[in-house]
């Protein structure tokens, strides 16, 4: 079970320039919107084609500008879901399914696989409707069930909850992530959700202006974000840029200057602080802050800050503390320990 | 006693334009939409352009090409198809007025259809002509059927251009609009007066068609 993927495709304003392998199990790429990841899911389904580069599915290849090779989209077996699930308007649930193993010419079989995939979905009942009287969870159902009838060698998911309300993707999240244990070979998802990519990825790949910025295990790429753009796509809002000066990094946006206690990559370029690493009171690069607002959530508040020295016409910080009372945090400094400042490069 | 070959005449016409205009404009529909922009401008008005024209324009055009005074229509006639004076001369003439009908309303229906449906299709391993039959064309029924049936009732209403090419015989090339026309130049207000009527009979019930359909497609949608 591999996938190795090696395109280049001119897209407008950049080059899509993207090289990984899958290593089994689930793979997310993680990208903001405009980066290049759906367009990198299309060229592996031959839905769009690269101007040059090498795909390869378990030793079948699927393109190679090299040799002309460019199989026809029908003969892939690449499982592509659609971001708005693509179902056929006019046909049934049912249907919709059936034209998924329409290449089975025993019809009694054919008829047996698809209640088998209504059951295990959880369709039942659902068979006789039109897509247009489905819910969004259940359109996702009905479009998974469709294209892992056909046995794809790979499932590709573009953006699976992007057509979904927000309250709706957590249930359906879990939910997906249950059903995919039906598949035994390689998912690949694309997201701009960082929630998504935790939950349901193993490994992710971080794509940046079309190219591959940094990858890893999910844990690692969260807890540590190598690069700035994976420390902004995993939702750190703290980062400033810095540079290393003798054996300090200084940071002058925000007036600090520490001595560095996790390795510090070549190509320093920036350091960032998570939301809950700021400890009031503490000594270790401790400020005066101006607190700015504070924003309530269920179960924490949100205070955005500025430091006393912090330099003008630069973004505010964030701070994320739990909530012990109802009555807001008052707070004077706040200091972070060097360990939790996360060094990035470019 | 009514003579009633004028409107055997017209429906006989009338449907065999239909059927070659339905094929040829979904044909030409889908092949032109994909296009580069140019060429499809380029064609689009060329395609167009029987609508927008005077029907007589459009005759005098066809005589150009298949008269019996010149190249294209000499060939023919020796091979002994003659559009001239002919019944199924009028086909031809109906069916070049006809045509951007068709043409236009499959063609905006094609352009509105969700191309990754298509591509969705394609990756389940559906062909492409599957998917053009049993996908797209369903999914496009509306215009298409609307296209159809406009057709037909320009088709049944030709005059200009069949009086051009095929005139008016009886028992021959005779249709219902150019009968009604014979019948009012010779005074016979009774049969032209009856003429009238069933064309306007059959012209309600095209439209009343269309309604019905485009009703009941507008609560389908508004069931989606």
């Amino acid at each position: 079970m591999s996938l190795s993927v090696h395109i280049e495709k001119k897209l407008g304003a950049f080059t899509l320039s993207v090289r990984f392998e899958t290593r089994g199990g689930v793979l997310g790429i993680l990208g903001a919107s405009g980066s290049g990841k759906s367009k990198t899911l299309q060229c592996i389904a031959g839905i769009e084609r690269p101007d040059a580069g090498r795909i390869v599915l378990n030793g079948r290849v699927l393109f190679d500008s090299r040799s002309r090779t460019d199989m026809r989209v029908q003969d892939r077996h690449v499982g592509y879901l659609f971001q708005n699930y693509a179902l056929f308007p006019h046909m049934t649930v049912e249907e919709n399914i059936y034209s998924g193993i329409r290449y089975l010419k025993d019809k009694r079989e054919r008829q047996r696989r698809v209640d088998d995939m209504i059951g295990r979905m959880h369709l039942t009942g659902l068979s006789d409707r039109k897509p247009g009287q489905l819910s969004g969870g259940q359109q996702q159902r009905t479009a998974l069930a469709r294209c892992l009838i056909n046995e794809p060698d790979i499932l590709l998911l573009d953006e699976p909850f992007s057509a979904l309300d927000t309250w709706l993707r957590e249930q359906l999240l879990a939910e997906l992530k249950q059903l995919l244990t039906y598949y035994d070979k390689d998912v690949l998802i694309v997201t701009h959700n960082r929630d998504e990519a935790y939950q349901l990825c193993r490994h992710i790949i971080v794509l940046e202006d079309g190219r591959v910025d940094s990858s890893g295990k999910v844990q690692d790429i969260f807890s540590a974000p190598p690069t700035r753009a994976a420390a902004i796509l995993t939702g750190c809002r703290n980062i400033a840029p810095a540079r290393l000066l003798e054996n300090e990094v200084v940071v002058p946006d925000w007036n600090l200057r520490f001595h560095p206690e996790r390795p510090v990559p070549p190509g320093l370029c920036a350091v960032a602080i998570g939301e809950r690493s700021f400890v009031p009171g503490r000594e270790e690069n401790g400020q005066t802050v101006t607190v700015e607002t504070i924003l309530e959530r269920p179960f924490s508040w949100l205070v955005q800050f500025r430091y006393r020295n912090q330099k003008e016409n630069t973004p505010s910080l964030w701070w994320q503390v739990d909530k012990t009372s109802h009555e807001p945090p008052q707070v004077l400094s706040l200091g972070v320990s060097s360990r939790d400042i996360l060094l990035l490069h470019t | 006693m009514m003579d009633w070959y004028p409107l055997w005449n017209s429906l006989r016409i009338a449907g065999i334009s239909c059927i070659l205009v339905f094929f040829s404009g979904i044909c030409l529909a889908y092949y032109v939409a994909r296009l580069p922009r140019i060429l499809k401008g380029i064609l689009d008005v060329v395609l167009t352009l029987p609508l927008v024209l005077p029907p007589t324009v459009c005759g005098w055009l066809l005589l150009l090409v298949f008269g019996l005074k010149h190249p294209v229509g000499m060939f023919l006639n020796d091979v002994g198809i003659r559009f001239v004076m002919t019944w199924y001369g009028g086909v031809l003439a109906s069916s070049v007025v006809a045509f951007p009908l068709m043409y236009r309303t499959a063609r905006g229906a094609f352009e509105s259809f969700d191309e990754t449906l298509a591509w969705s299709g394609r990756t389940l391993g559906l062909s492409d002509t599957y998917i053009f039959w049993h996908i797209r064309m369903p999914c496009c029924r509306q215009g298409i059927i609307a296209g159809t049936v406009l057709a037909f009732a320009r088709a049944l209403g030709e005059y200009g251009a069949t009086t051009m090419l095929i005139g008016y015989i009886p028992h021959n090339t005779a249709t219902i609009s150019t009968t009604v026309y014979q019948l009012w130049r010779t005074n016979d207000e009774y049969h032209a007066f009856i003429w009238v009527l069933i064309n306007i009979a059959i012209s309600a019930v095209v439209l009343l068609t269309i309604n019905v359909y485009e009703k009941r497609g507008r609560e389908r949608r508004r069931l989606l």
